[in-house]
């Protein structure tokens, strides 16, 4: 570094800070710590004090931990002694925020929790404001709910399937499972404009009807998937590498579960057939037949097994849901409630239609000043406190509300499975070996945005 | 709880608790608002604001004839029996299991079909216990545990459990406060250590101490923080503008409609 009158400068080509993440090793109190970039574990293994036992810190960025989740694992050789997990690199106030939003602005927050999940969240979500409203939302619009929590749900499986692969070198397996969500993310394009944070769920409903051709669209998707996931079978369930790299590993039993507050796929691998779709039905999910599939040795492979088999029961669920879609209003009634917008394509894409503002300009003073509250300052919901829970890919999602009878609400909680089956790691962990605790993380398939919020 | 009216509308009737039921079209005066704002009210309530209809016009000034909604009146503070459904069950199996339940339960509230026990914050952890071991309870997952701050109590900090009985398909809800001067919950990790990182998080947003936890460190926020974010008062960054020193206020100072 050179310094002229009064100023530092920095010389271009001279380097003048040093490089924090270059290999190298310091002596600290607790021992000696290693930067490690690739290629220089012989440093490691020649400096050692203590041969055996070493402390490693996986993450945040590494390509196995399943998003910016960060790993504290100490080792002895190759045996993992103790893991912990390390949180909050993805936290963004999302609850914090939603304090300041009104209610129906909610919808757009909760969506970026789970990123995997959004429809799950805003569902939840809506649930609680609705229970706090009083309202029931109309017969189609609960269907398109379950028919879009459905198709989700198996996005959801396929992409945790898809970075399970990653993880574990099958890279085959997730260029097909990539593929699949893909054909997925197609048909939430066409309904909701997007392939994630739609915000298409809001409180009364939902934004808008499905477009026209979105069933047709729909029974190509079931078709393709009838033919091509038995490809998956073929790939991985006979597959000898895939069932030795997750059978009997990274095992957590019913009991295991429960304490540490486990539900989802994995608490069903265990055994116990807990599905919050069967055990506190929802938006008529009494009424559509579909079965909840569990395995009993609560290994990696018996997750494996159940998002799988799961896949397949929310094909079920879908195709029932689409046979049962009816013409009819996807909105209550309620205009003091009910989003006002009517959407319509015009020549320069969708946008608010043309005939809905010459009506509330031109003819309908009232129904003016409604739209203008509505969007500007938005419904009030009555005051009190609700907890909604429904089956997420991943368990127990809750929602939280609190209204003081304002326009936006008091407090938001989310209780997100991801954040909560993360404590099982140390006890899936713990007494393993290093690769199987990569394992244990994706099929425990945690969302860090979920988690994180 | 819909009820289609005249104007192909739905009407919000108030649920079971026995509330004055208005319906569309009548004007809610001041001295209907002012009765129920007299009556006991619940911490919730406290901070609710005034106001007749879905608009937060208080003066019967919903002019537009739509005018379906009612705001619903607050929950009394405690629920008379019967609370109704199993609610009684369970109060009563806890009051028999638990010989301790007149003094640590503070107040039952049956709200939107939901259980409430209000407990005294150093009795949490006793009566969980009792709750997930009674076999008439058999309260066994914790499903969520949250913080909630009301500044404008004294008793500021809630703490709310979400239980869960699997065996017989219930769902209740513990709540608790504290004061921030003296913010001791008993902690639940040894009864449900699920409960570990929830009760982190709490004390992270909120400063809630539980003792007895392991090990209570923040979660989400780094380890070296100030503050804790979710308090009501905890200050909002505003965002500096390169605009001739423009600023764009804090999300709390900005303008509120309600």
């Amino acid at each position: 570094m050179t310094t002229t009158t009064g100023s530092e400068r920095i010389v271009p080509g001279e380097d003048v800070l040093p490089d924090p993440y270059a290999a190298g090793e310091r002596r600290t109190t607790e021992g000696t710590v290693y930067t490690v970039t690739g290629g220089d574990w012989d440093s490691v293994l020649a400096g050692g004090d203590d041969e055996q036992h070493m402390v490693v810190n996986m993450g945040p960025q590494h390509p196995s931990t399943h998003g910016v989740l960060r790993l504290v694992l100490e080792l002895e050789g190759e045996t993992v002694t103790s893991a912990r997990s390390v949180i909050g690199y993805l936290h963004t106030g999302i609850e914090k925020n939603l304090e300041y939003r009104n209610w129906v602005q909610g919808t757009t927050f909760v969506t970026r929790m789970d990123y995997l999940s959004p429809l799950f969240n805003e569902t939840a979500y809506c649930l609680g404001v609705e229970k706090l409203l009083g309202i029931e939302v109309p017969e189609r619009a609960q269907v398109i709910r379950v028919l879009m929590m459905e198709l989700n749900r198996i996005r959801s499986h396929l992409v945790g399937l898809a970075t399970m692969g990653l993880e574990l070198g099958a890279l085959t397996a997730m260029l097909n499972g990539l593929r699949e969500s893909e054909m997925i993310l197609d048909v939430f394009e066409m309904i909701t404009g997007l392939r994630m944070n739609h915000a298409y769920v809001r409180p009364g409903g939902v934004a808008q009807d499905l477009p026209p051709g979105t069933v047709e669209k729909i029974r190509e998707l079931l078709v393709s998937f009838d033919q091509n996931l038995p490809g998956y079978d073929d790939l991985l369930t006979g597959n000898p590498i895939w069932r030795q790299r997750l059978q009997g590993v990274a095992a957590l039993d019913v009991r295991g579960c429960i304490a540490l507050g486990v539900t989802g796929p994995m608490l069903r691998a265990a055994g116990l057939a807990w599905d919050l779709r069967k055990t506190d039905p929802y938006l008529g999910y009494e009424t559509y037949e579909f079965d909840v599939p569990t395995e009993t040795t609560g290994d990696g492979w018996a997750r494996f097994r159940v998002r799988m088999r799961e896949v397949r029961e929310s094909l079920k669920i879908i195709e029932q849901c689409v046979d049962r879609l009816a013409p009819g209003p996807v909105m209550v009634a309620d205009t003091k409630i009910a989003w006002p917008a009517q959407l319509a394509l015009g020549a320069d894409g969708m946008g608010q239609s043309l005939d809905h503002v010459r009506q509330i300009m031109g003819t309908s003073m009232e129904a003016l000043i409604h739209h203008f509250k509505l969007v500007t300052e938005g419904f009030r919901v009555p005051p009190g406190q609700v907890y909604v829970p429904i089956e997420s890919p991943r368990g127990e999602l809750g929602a939280h509300i609190v209204s003081d009878g304002g326009t936006r609400p008091y407090r938001v909680h989310m209780r997100d499975p991801s954040f909560v089956n993360l404590q099982a790691l140390p006890a899936t962990c713990e007494g393993g070996l290093l690769s199987d605790s990569i394992v244990a993380v994706a099929t425990l398939d945690p969302v860090m945005g979920g988690v994180d919020r | 709880m819909t009820t289609p009216d005249a104007h192909g509308s739905t009407a919000i009737t108030p649920a079971s608790d026995g509330a004055p039921t208005a319906r569309s079209g009548s004007a809610v005066t001041p001295a209907d608002t002012a009765a129920r704002s007299g009556s006991a009210v619940t911490p919730a309530d406290t901070v609710a604001r005034s106001g007749s209809d879905m608009f937060g016009a208080t003066f019967g000034g919903d002019t537009s004839g739509f005018g379906g909604l009612v705001r619903r009146p607050p929950a009394a503070a405690s629920s008379p029996r019967p609370y109704g459904s199993w609610f009684d069950e369970v109060a009563d199996a806890l009051e028999e299991a638990y010989p301790g339940f007149s003094e640590a339960v503070t107040r039952v509230v049956v709200d939107r079909g939901e259980l409430t026990l209000h407990l005294l914050p150093e009795r949490v952890a006793e009566v969980c216990a009792v709750l997930r071991d009674a076999p008439d309870l058999r309260f066994e997952l914790l499903s969520s545990l949250s913080g909630v701050d009301y500044p404008s109590q004294p008793d500021r900090l809630h703490v709310v459990y979400h239980l869960t009985s699997m065996t017989y398909r219930r769902r209740l809800r513990l709540e608790t406060a504290v004061t921030v001067e003296q913010p001791f919950v008993s902690s639940v990790t040894a009864v449900y250590p699920t409960a570990d990182f929830h009760e982190r998080e709490t004390w992270d947003f909120f400063g809630v101490q539980f003792t007895g936890h392991p090990a209570l460190t923040r979660i989400f926020m780094p380890d070296d923080w100030q503050g804790h974010p979710q308090r009501k008062d905890y200050p909002l960054g505003g965002v500096p503008v390169e605009y001739k020193g423009a600023q764009i206020p804090p999300p709390d100072e900005r303008r509120a409609y309600a």
